[in-house]
């Protein structure tokens, strides 16, 4: 083994194998930097608002404490869960189960990062955005990672508040409150959670099962995981418009989320009277599923998954819309 | 099989990486303490 080589405990696609050194590259990997695009932006919205008049530079501070806080835990996930990522076809790739960074590094990363952004947070803008940001990522690397992940169905619904509170977090930041508005925030990418992972897992489910992680179709089966994902798309639609009535949102946004509203519905209805994550027909001999391949039978699952994307993106965007001077003038003129 | 020379050279570029992207994390640290303490110092100064 040469020097630029580390040793890779044996897992589930690599039995004592060789590996080159982690680039930095792979440590950056660790921070899930497309899940801190969606933590920022919901962040951010929070902070917008909120309103106040906090300094630029502060702002952007707050935001930075935020988005590596998400990276801290998402590397603290990372180190946990090398084992049953080596299992799943969607993250066999990932620094720690591929053994080019080794978990102690990624939990030593992780806990740098969540201490750099609460401790940064609390001395630069205020303490109870510091512990609120403190409890997401405790929240999220113990309650969820250690504890609920492996342990049952209602994984995702209970561990989705971590994912959930970054606006309420930026609305502290900005205004040193957490009122009920910031909360309505909260509930809407609380409710938004379970149908859009349910979704997702209708037509990876073969990956789960094979790592041994809980998700409601393996356990529950995927007609009682289509009812549920039903379900909470209707409670999501009623707590997506809430915020037309509490005085966050505007005209825009009750017409847009009414809308966007219908549509989840529409889909999850959809959803709910397919065959998606069913068993399918076996391919023609000789081709190979890919990782993301979806059968015809499982296209309204993915459809939902995509569109429950789009959903939370133009909520939230008709919310800092609607915060436009210019738009505000519109809306008050008409 | 691969030439050690080039794992030796691949490991070293990883590593050179890895040290400049600490370094950068280092220097964006004093660079983001300096902000917030003069932004913090002018709202005092502002505020007396």
């Amino acid at each position: 083994m040469s020097p630029g080589q580390v040793f890779v405990p044996a897992t589930a696609n690599s039995v004592g194998a060789t590996v080159e050194a982690a680039r930095w590259q792979d440590y950056l990997s660790l921070l899930k930097p497309r899940v801190m695009s969606l933590v920022i932006f919901t962040a951010f919205t929070g902070m917008v608002c909120a309103g106040g008049n906090m300094h630029p530079l502060l702002a952007a501070v707050a935001i930075l404490c935020i988005a590596v806080g998400a990276g801290g835990s998402a590397a603290l996930n990372m180190a946990y869960d090398g084992d049953i990522d080596a299992l799943m076809r969607r993250t066999r790739r990932r620094a720690v189960p591929s053994g080019r960074v080794q978990p102690a590094d990624a939990l030593a990363l992780g806990v740098a990062l969540s201490l750099f952004s609460v401790g940064i947070m609390g001395l630069a803008i205020n303490v109870l955005a510091a512990g609120l940001l403190a409890f997401t990522i405790l929240f999220y690397a113990v309650v969820y990672t250690l504890w609920l992940k492996r342990r049952t169905p209602q994984n995702i619904v209970i561990g989705g508040l971590a994912g959930a509170l970054p606006p309420v977090v930026g609305w502290a930041a900005a205004s040193g409150h957490a009122p009920l508005n910031a909360w309505l925030l909260v509930a809407i990418i609380f409710m938004w959670t379970p149908p859009h992972f349910w979704a997702l897992s209708l037509y990876t489910k073969g990956d789960y099962a094979e790592a041994g992680v809980p998700m409601m179709p393996v356990v529950k089966g995927v007609a009682s995981t289509r009812r549920q994902i039903l379900a909470y798309s209707l409670l999501l639609a009623v707590v997506g418009v809430a915020p037309a009535f509490t005085g966050l949102g505007g005209p825009i946004y009750l017409a847009v989320s009414s809308l966007f509203g219908l549509g989840f519905a529409a889909l999850a209805v959809r959803l709910c009277f397919s065959r998606a994550g069913e068993p399918a027909p076996p391919l023609p001999a000789g081709r190979k599923e890919g990782l993301y391949d979806v059968r015809l039978a499982a296209r309204p699952a993915r459809d939902l998954f995509a569109f429950s994307l789009l959903y939370l993106f133009v909520l939230f965007a008709t919310l800092l819309v609607e915060r436009i001077p210019i738009v505000q003038g519109l809306v008050a003129r008409a | 099989m691969s030439n050690p020379n080039d794992e030796d050279a691949k490991a070293a570029r990883a590593r050179s990486g890895r040290n400049i992207l600490l370094a950068l994390s280092l220097l964006a640290f004093v660079v983001i303490v300096f902000v917030i303490t003069v932004v913090k110092i002018s709202g005092n100064v502002v505020t007396h």
